[in-house]
This record gives C-alpha cells, sequence and structure tokens, in this order.
C-alpha cells in the first residue's frame, strides 16, 4: 500500500503595528489589530471557510477514506477566537469526523527550537494542550515552524513524548535515498521521521496557477496518475503545504477547489492508495534508516536553510535582542503579568523576523512575499522600537536580572 | 546631444546625468557629439588659469576646420565675444593630449581639478571615448538650474571679467540661421520680446548679405545688447541666443538624433530640429513642477511644454517624473520612456575611510537648499531627534535661496548648537563631507531622479530618501519617508543611530547595491530609443 499524507498548515501571525521611536515608553499598544483582523476575516471567507467546508464533504463523500491532517498555530487560534469564531468551529466540525489529525507546534510559531530549548518545550506543551482541549485528542505528531528540524529538535520532541515529526525531504539531507520512507532521526530511540515530498507538494502549492509550466492547467486525474506510477516500495508520500494554497495563494479562478474536489476519487481510483494521517504511516511502519541531521533544514527557498529568517545582521540582531529577555520573561507571573508574557511570544512568531529578510534583493523580486512593510529594514525598525519598549516594562514589572544561559543567534549560526 | 557641464563638477546633477550617459553610450557603441554652454572668463581662477594656458591650438584647429565659413576681416569689425568655441577631441590627439582633454578624463574618473589638473598621468584620455566623443562647447553663461537672479549676478561677474581680459573676439555666424530658429514656438513671446533687439540686429544683418558669401564677410554687426559683450541681457535671452548657436552648429554637423536635456536646451534642440529635420530625444532630469511645486514660472513652463510636444521621444528618469509629465503637461504616454539614471564609480575611495571622525554621530543634508529639495523638513525632523538624542549633528552643506530662511528656523527650533551649514561644497569636499557622514538625508519635496544618495552609498554611508523621488524606485538598500512625514524621518534617523545592525546592513548592502548600478543599462535603454527612431 501507499498512502497519501495530506498536511496543511494554517497560520496567522500578529502583524506590528507602525510603532516609532516616539512610541516608545508612550504606548504598548504594539501589533496592528484592525489589519490583523480583517485579514483573517479576508483569509477566512476565501480559504479556511470553503475549503473546511469542501474537505468535510469529502470526508463525508469517501466514508472515512479520505484523512487529513493540520497544524494551526496558536495565534491563529487567538485570531479565530477573536474574530472568526466560525473557523474555529469548523474546524472542531473536521476534528469530529476521526480522519482528521491536528499536529502540535510551537504555539507562537517561533523558532524557539533553534535558540532556547526552554522556550520552546513551554511553547509545544502549552500548545498541544490547548489542541487537545480545542479538538479532543493530544497530538502525537510534531512539526516545528517552517518544517525546521535538526538532530536537537528531533530529541526534544522525542522528548516531550511525540511519536512522529515532520520535516523536509531536502536533497541534501536525503542524498540519494527516498522521501517516500519512514526514517528514525538520528539519535533518536523511536521517533518516527516523515518528509515532504517537496516535487508533488510544489505541483500544488506554487505551480498549480502557473501558465508558463508545461503541465499546466493541472487536473486530479493527471496528479493521480502521476501519483500512481510511484513504486510499490514507497509507502507514503507526503504533500505538506499551507493550507492558504487554497483560495488565497492560488486564487479560487484557478480551479484549485475543484482540483482538491476531484483528488481523492482519482487517488483512491488505484486500489493500492489510500489517505492516512502522520501519525497513521508513523505507526504502522517501522523507520528504514537512521537519518543524520546535523544542520538545520527548512522547507523555505531553494536553499531550504535559516537564512530567510536569520539570515542578515538586522534579523540576528533583532533575535538577539528578543530572546535576551527569555529568562526575565519566564519569571513573570502567568496570571498577573499574563499581557506581558503574550506580547513577548507573540514576538516570537517566525514572520517578524521574515519580513527583515533581503534575501530576494539580490534576485530582483522584492515582492516574493507579502509583508506589512514597505521593506525589510521597516520592519527591523518597527520590531525593535517595539522590543525596546517590551524591555523597558519588562525591566519595570521588577524581575530578577536575567541568567542568560540559552544559545544566542550566533551560537546557531556557528554551529552549522 | 545637447547637454550640460562636460566634465561635471557639481555632486549629482545634469552634469553628472550627463556624462555618465555620454559613457554609456560608447560602451554601447553610440558616437556621440556633444554640445555645451561654457562661460569663458567664469569660474574660478584656477579653471580659467587651465582654460587659458591650452585654448590657443585647440582655436586654431576650430579655425582650420571652419576656414571656408569664417569671414577674414572680421575680428576688426565684429564687437561680438566669440560665441561658437568649439574644441574637437580626435582620435588622433589622444597621443598628446592637451590639457582640455585631460580635464575630461581627470573627472570622469572622479578626480576633481583640486586633485592636479596637469598631472598627465591621470590626463590620459580613454581612446575609445575619443573615438566616439566630439564635445563642442558655445561662450554661453547657461548652467545647470540657474534661476534668473542667478544668471544676472553671473553675468555681472563675468562682465568684469571679459572687461579684463580684454580680448579680441572672434565672430560667429549666427545670423545665417535666425529666421529658421525663431520660426519655433519655443521660444515664447515673452522670450523673444527680450530678445528683440538681438534679432532685429542678427535680421538686418542677414538681409544685407543675402546672396553672396563675400558680402557676408564685410558685415558689421553692432553689439546688440549694452552690457557684457554677447551674452544675452536675462536668461531667456540667453536661451534664445544659445538655440541660434546650436541651430548653425546643427546645420554644419552630421547626426541622426537630436537627444536634450531639460528645460534651457528646449528652445536649442527645436531650432536644431527644424534645422536638421533630425528626430528629437528630449530628456526630462526635472520639470519646473519639481523645482517650483505650484508656483511655476509660467514662461518656462510653456517652453517646457513645446519641448515636450514637439519631441518625438522623451525620456523621462522616474516613474515618478512620467506620472507628473502626464499629469501637468498632458504628454502622450506612447512616446514617453523611463530610464533610471545610474552613477559613475570611483576609484580610490579607500583613503577616505581614514579620515577622523568627531564624536558625535553626523546626519548630512547635502544639495541645493531650495524648496525642491525639502531642506525644512530636515530642519523640522532634526529638531525631532535632538529630543531624544541631544548629540547628534545635522550638516547642512549647500547653498541656495532657502539658505538664509533656514538659518534663522534652525535658530527658532533652538538647533543653533546641532545644525552646521558648510555652504556650498565642491570636488573633494564632497566626497570628504560623505565620509564623514553617519547617515545621508535626501529629503526632496519632488526630486525626478536624485543621484547624491548614490554617491553617498558608493561611500558606505547609509541614506534615508524620500518616496516623492525617483531614485527610491530603484533603491532597495535605503530607507524610504513621504518628505512630508518628519516624524517618521525622525524615527529612522533615530533607528539608524540606535541599531548598528540597521547601519551596518544598509552600509554594506548599499555599497553592494550601488555598485552594479552602472551606466551601460541606461545608456542602452537610450540606445533603443535612438533605434526607434533612426533604425
Amino acid at each position: 500500500m501507499t498512502d497519501v499524507v495530506f498536511y496543511f498548515q494554517v497560520h496567522q501571525p500578529f502583524r506590528l503595528r507602525r510603532y516609532t521611536f516616539f512610541d516608545i515608553g508612550a504606548n504598548h499598544e504594539y501589533f496592528d489589530d484592525a489589519e490583523n483582523r480583517r485579514i483573517v476575516k479576508r483569509v477566512a471567507e476565501k480559504c479556511y471557510l470553503p475549503m473546511n467546508a469542501q474537505m468535510l464533504q469529502l470526508i463525508e463523500q469517501h466514508a472515512g477514506e479520505f484523512r487529513i491532517a493540520y497544524s494551526i498555530s496558536g495565534t491563529a487560534l487567538d485570531q479565530f477566537e477573536s474574530w472568526s469564531p466560525e473557523t474555529l468551529a469548523s474546524f472542531q466540525a473536521l476534528a469530529a469526523t476521526g480522519c482528521v489529525e491536528f499536529l502540535a507546534e510551537t504555539t507562537s510559531h517561533s523558532l524557539s527550537g533553534m535558540l532556547d530549548l526552554d522556550v520552546f518545550k513551554e511553547q509545544v506543551q502549552s500548545h498541544a494542550q490547548r489542541i487537545e482541549r480545542l479538538f479532543g485528542t493530544r497530538p502525537c505528531t510534531f512539526r516545528n515552524t517552517e518544517l525546521v528540524i535538526d538532530a536537537r529538535i528531533a530529541r526534544a520532541a522525542e522528548s516531550l513524548g511525540f511519536e512522529a515529526l515532520l520535516g523536509e525531504g531536502a536533497d541534501h539531507l536525503l542524498g540519494w535515498r527516498s522521501p517516500h520512507r519512514v526514517y528514525k532521526p538520528e539519535g533518536c530511540d523511536a521517533l518516527r521521521l516523515l518528509l515532504r515530498s517537496y516535487e508533488f507538494s510544489d505541483d500544488i502549492a506554487f505551480r498549480f496557477s502557473n501558465k508558463t509550466w508545461d503541465q499546466w492547467p493541472l487536473y486530479a486525474s493527471t496528479f493521480a496518475a502521476w501519483l500512481h506510477e510511484l513504486p510499490e516500495e514507497d509507502v507514503f508520500v507526503g504533500l505538506f503545504m499551507d493550507y492558504e494554497t487554497f483560495g488565497e495563494h492560488q486564487w479560487k479562478e484557478t480551479g484549485i477547489f475543484e482540483f482538491m474536489a476531484h483528488l481523492p476519487a482519482a487517488v483512491l481510483a488505484e486500489k493500492r492508495f489510500r489517505f492516512r494521517t502522520p501519525i497513521e504511516v508513523a505507526r504502522a511502519n517501522a523507520p528504514v534508516a537512521g537519518l543524520a541531521i546535523p544542520h538545520p533544514v527548512s522547507w523555505a527557498d531553494a536553499e531550504r536553510d535559516l537564512t530567510a529568517w536569520l539570515g542578515n545582521p538586522m534579523q540576528r540582531s533583532a533575535n538577539e535582542a528578543l530572546y535576551s529577555l527569555a529568562p526575565s520573561v519566564r519569571k513573570l507571573d502567568p496570571q498577573s503579568q499574563l499581557a506581558l508574557r503574550r506580547d513577548w511570544e507573540r514576538l516570537t512568531t517566525s514572520d517578524h523576523l521574515y519580513y527583515m529578510c533581503t534575501k530576494w534583493f539580490s534576485d530582483g523580486d522584492v515582492h516574493k512575499y507579502f509583508s506589512p512593510y514597505a521593506s525589510p529594514h521597516d520592519a527591523f525598525i518597527a520590531f525593535m522600537n517595539v522590543v525596546d519598549d517590551l524591555t523597558r516594562r519588562i525591566a519595570a514589572a521588577d524581575v530578577a536580572p536575567k541568567t542568560a544561559e540559552q544559545r544566542t543567534t550566533a551560537d546557531v549560526l556557528q554551529k552549522r | 546631444m545637447l547637454g550640460w557641464e562636460f566634465p561635471p563638477h557639481i555632486s549629482g546633477g545634469l552634469g553628472t546625468a550627463c556624462f555618465g550617459l555620454t559613457r554609456g553610450l560608447q560602451h554601447h557603441g553610440v558616437e556621440v557629439l556633444f554640445v555645451v554652454p561654457k562661460a569663458r572668463g567664469d569660474e574660478d581662477a584656477r579653471f580659467v588659469q587651465v582654460l587659458g594656458a591650452n585654448q590657443v591650438p585647440i582655436e586654431e584647429r576650430v579655425r582650420e576646420k571652419r576656414r571656408v565659413q569664417r569671414p577674414k576681416t572680421v575680428e576688426e569689425t565684429v564687437e561680438l565675444r566669440e560665441p561658437v568655441y568649439a574644441t574637437r577631441v580626435h582620435e588622433e590627439r589622444t597621443s598628446r593630449p592637451v590639457t582640455r582633454t585631460r580635464r575630461v578624463v581627470l573627472e570622469s574618473t572622479g578626480e576633481r581639478p583640486a586633485a592636479d589638473p596637469l598631472d598627465p598621468q591621470v590626463g590620459a584620455l580613454d581612446p575609445a571615448l575619443a573615438r566616439v566623443l566630439e564635445i563642442i562647447e558655445v561662450d554661453s553663461l547657461l548652467s545647470p538650474y540657474q534661476t534668473e537672479t542667478g544668471y544676472r549676478e553671473r553675468l555681472a561677474r563675468v562682465g568684469r571679467v571679459a572687461r579684463l581680459a580684454g580680448e579680441p573676439r572672434a565672430p560667429s555666424l549666427v545670423y545665417e540661421v535666425v529666421e529658421t530658429v525663431l520660426e519655433p514656438a519655443a521660444v515664447t513671446r515673452e522670450a523673444r520680446e527680450r530678445v528683440g533687439e538681438l534679432r532685429r540686429t542678427l535680421v538686418t544683418s542677414r538681409t544685407t548679405l543675402e546672396d553672396h558669401e563675400e558680402e557676408h564677410e564685410r558685415v558689421v554687426v553692432r553689439p546688440p545688447l549694452e552690457f557684457s559683450g554677447a551674452y544675452g541681457p536675462d536668461l531667456h535671452a540667453e536661451v534664445a541666443r544659445y538655440a541660434l548657436v546650436v541651430a548653425e552648429i546643427a546645420r554644419t554637423q552630421q547626426f541622426d538624433v537630436i537627444h536634450a536635456h531639460d528645460w534651457m536646451t528646449v528652445p536649442a534642440a527645436l531650432a536644431a530640429k527644424n534645422v536638421s529635420k533630425k528626430p528629437l530625444v528630449l530628456h526630462v532630469h526635472a520639470c519646473e513642477y519639481d523645482r517650483s511645486g505650484e508656483q511655476v514660472n509660467p514662461v518656462v513652463r510653456d517652453i517646457e511644454q513645446t519641448g515636450l510636444d514637439g519631441a518625438d521621444r522623451v525620456v523621462c528618469v522616474s516613474h515618478y517624473t512620467a506620472g507628473v509629465l502626464h499629469k501637468r503637461y498632458q504628454v502622450d504616454e506612447a512616446k514617453v520612456r523611463v530610464v533610471h539614471n545610474a552613477v559613475t564609480h570611483k576609484e580610490q575611495v579607500e583613503k577616505l575611510h581614514e579620515e577622523q571622525r568627531i564624536d558625535e554621530p553626523i546626519v548630512l543634508f547635502l544639495g541645493r537648499i531650495t524648496y525642491q529639495k525639502g531642506p525644512d523638513y530636515f530642519l523640522e525632523a532634526a529638531a525631532r531627534v535632538i529630543e531624544a538624542l541631544p548629540r547628534v549633528k545635522f550638516v547642512m552643506s549647500g547653498s541656495g535661496d532657502m539658505l538664509p530662511a533656514m538659518v534663522e528656523r534652525a535658530a527658532q527650533l533652538g538647533l543653533a548648537r546641532h545644525v552646521h551649514f558648510t555652504g556650498f561644497l565642491k570636488g573633494a569636499e564632497v566626497e570628504r563631507m560623505y565620509a564623514l557622514a553617519d547617515i545621508y538625508v535626501m529629503p526632496s519635496v519632488s526630486e525626478p531622479f536624485g543621484i547624491s544618495p548614490l554617491e553617498a552609498m558608493a561611500l558606505d554611508v547609509p541614506v534615508i530618501v524620500s518616496k516623492q523621488s525617483g531614485v527610491s524606485e530603484v533603491l532597495r538598500n535605503a530607507l524610504k519617508v513621504d518628505f512630508w512625514d518628519v516624524q517618521d524621518l525622525a524615527n529612522k534617523i533615530v533607528a539608524l543611530l540606535k541599531y548598528p545592525a540597521l547601519h551596518e546592513q544598509l552600509s554594506a548592502e548599499g555599497w553592494e547595491e550601488v555598485r552594479r548600478i552602472r551606466w551601460e543599462t541606461p545608456a542602452g535603454k537610450v540606445r533603443d530609443v535612438y533605434r526607434e527612431l533612426a533604425p
């Protein structure tokens, strides 16, 4: 049997408002609520609600033979609770079918796993608890922000009790090996590693609407036929992508919804194929080999590394400024100083660093990624001003001086 | 090409753009006949000396070339100062370059005359450039960005210099083309009136020599204008006079396309087009709305309108300017081409980094202190920065009609101790100033392009530019603000001073970025425009 594994990432960051130097000390409203609300409502309308309705219908139609997985970041859940409760309800309806697995991640969609394992564990555990509370099952599969994995993350995930870990099937990680097998990260005892099949995934996530692609327009039958050509030894195909692919990155007009509506039947037409969730695949298949992951691997860009978040001096210093506050934040009272803790946590969202990325400059493609800022420099300035203000507030909250033992960005990069 | 300041000696600006473009065209194998106004006897003493020592062989050469056309007896009978003064830089000259030729190269490498204009090592003419470039200097008081007041001041100054020199001048043949030239509507009614006297004199002269070359030689042309030799009594008259001379050049020279830069060359360009029937490219670096906001000079505006209407193609230096031309002059978009400027790269800037810096960080404004450049917004932002960071120096380099008001405003804002005015900087001083600066700010209200931020970036200085500038369309490693948003400007200045990573990022990446902005690219686009017109 060959299992087709769909995992969709659902995430919304808390974007910052244009916080200037003159706001420091005078104004502690960091986030652009109006804009965040507008965006989450728009995406709900264009993507989450129609897609969830379609998924629910497909699951019912195929009587349990169509299965999928989601990872929903804590910041996205916050926004659904505040501004789009119907979206949250529609995910809960999907959970009730029993055909949907919900994964664990860091609640603020952060890169804390690379920088501060204490922060990381806290963020993962609070997210796992919340997923259990909202969707009824404690997550057994972990996926890290931007699919970043390395040996440390794998061990940390295992120590937190997870059975499976998702990662990017990067060429430099696999070498000659196939992404369609289950692996065990080196240094782990039982953790199963499921990798993304980037070619199949990107056919849907990136190339689908590209009219210059020689396979355009892509039909469900064509895509299913490609899957059907896979050798029998392939135990699964990981189709991992942003959920916003449907209706947001690929507009409704491209036919992406129709494509998904027809795909399950087309895939299931071949008896060897079925849909399974990550944990089902992990439990059913013993690892074929151990895999060494000495350096961080992500699903971003051609490099599949961390340079989109920690590639330039601005990103590194912003990150250092933020994580130097971690020990102080940990000492804050979880109840009375919740606002302070939450503000800090929302700043750890990786998107803030991504907005500061200057990698695209050399490609001449500034608009490669949607950013609320006119430039990476503007993103840096707003972020640093906010961190400056937060630093003052935390200091004023009278916490003990920091005992920084956590790793700095420089450490991470040196190790790479 | 009807250009400006060759070689250039003012930072940024028209001269720099014309020079860079010409070098770039050379790269694409385009031959350029460069016509440029240049006053004799103006500029500082050093400059005059350099010229004086070398003008004789050049003049001789010109006479040789034009012997047939030139009246023999004129030198005694004519009181006009020599209006046409030609420098021809030919291939064969490269073996023994004259000093004039050297100056071209001197400044092409970014070395300013202060370096040592007579150094033969620096002076060797780039043979490739010599093959495709010919320069004709026209004796004229026109200079980039001139205003009526500036023109009159210059006229008064030069008038004195000229009398002191007391040299007899060669005559011109401009009267031959007077009628042709003045037919185009380029010279507006007001301008025409101002040159009326000149025109009548010339037309009268012309009627007496209608048929025969011989007669022509005997004509006595009265000095048409009361003061200062042959220069026009005011800016518009001078612009018209320049047009007469250029028309003559157009009549006698071979070329395929006319390429003119900004309004002062518009009458000349239209005259040249009329005489030669060759297509005209009007290159807009700035228009009257950029310079003056809503308070436009209607005469200048009309000249621009006529030029834009009469041009076969309009090249503008940014999409921003294309928008202004469309909105204000209703220019047909089909004939507009956007060609962003570039920057001429300089060798040997390393030594500038050894400058001993003063303690306080320096935020620099460098440019004309005029409405267009937004100096007032710089000061308002400075006042806000000082509130937060009292130990910052603000330097305003440049001169202009708003300078006195800015000095007063700085005092009013209580910034006297923090703001320094250096006056107009030239040549090496400019680079030295950039090298001293920690941040360069260009808060222009309306800047069609703005080359100076590129010059600052080439010296590792992070820049903040207004979004109302063409250069902001091409730059990525620069901070951008709306010129009126002084709060944001102050915020960004503070951020650059407070967050070293931002400074480092912009400085290092900015330098890399500027290195890739070369004149070959815009020159290639200009060549394509030429090809559209003259396949």
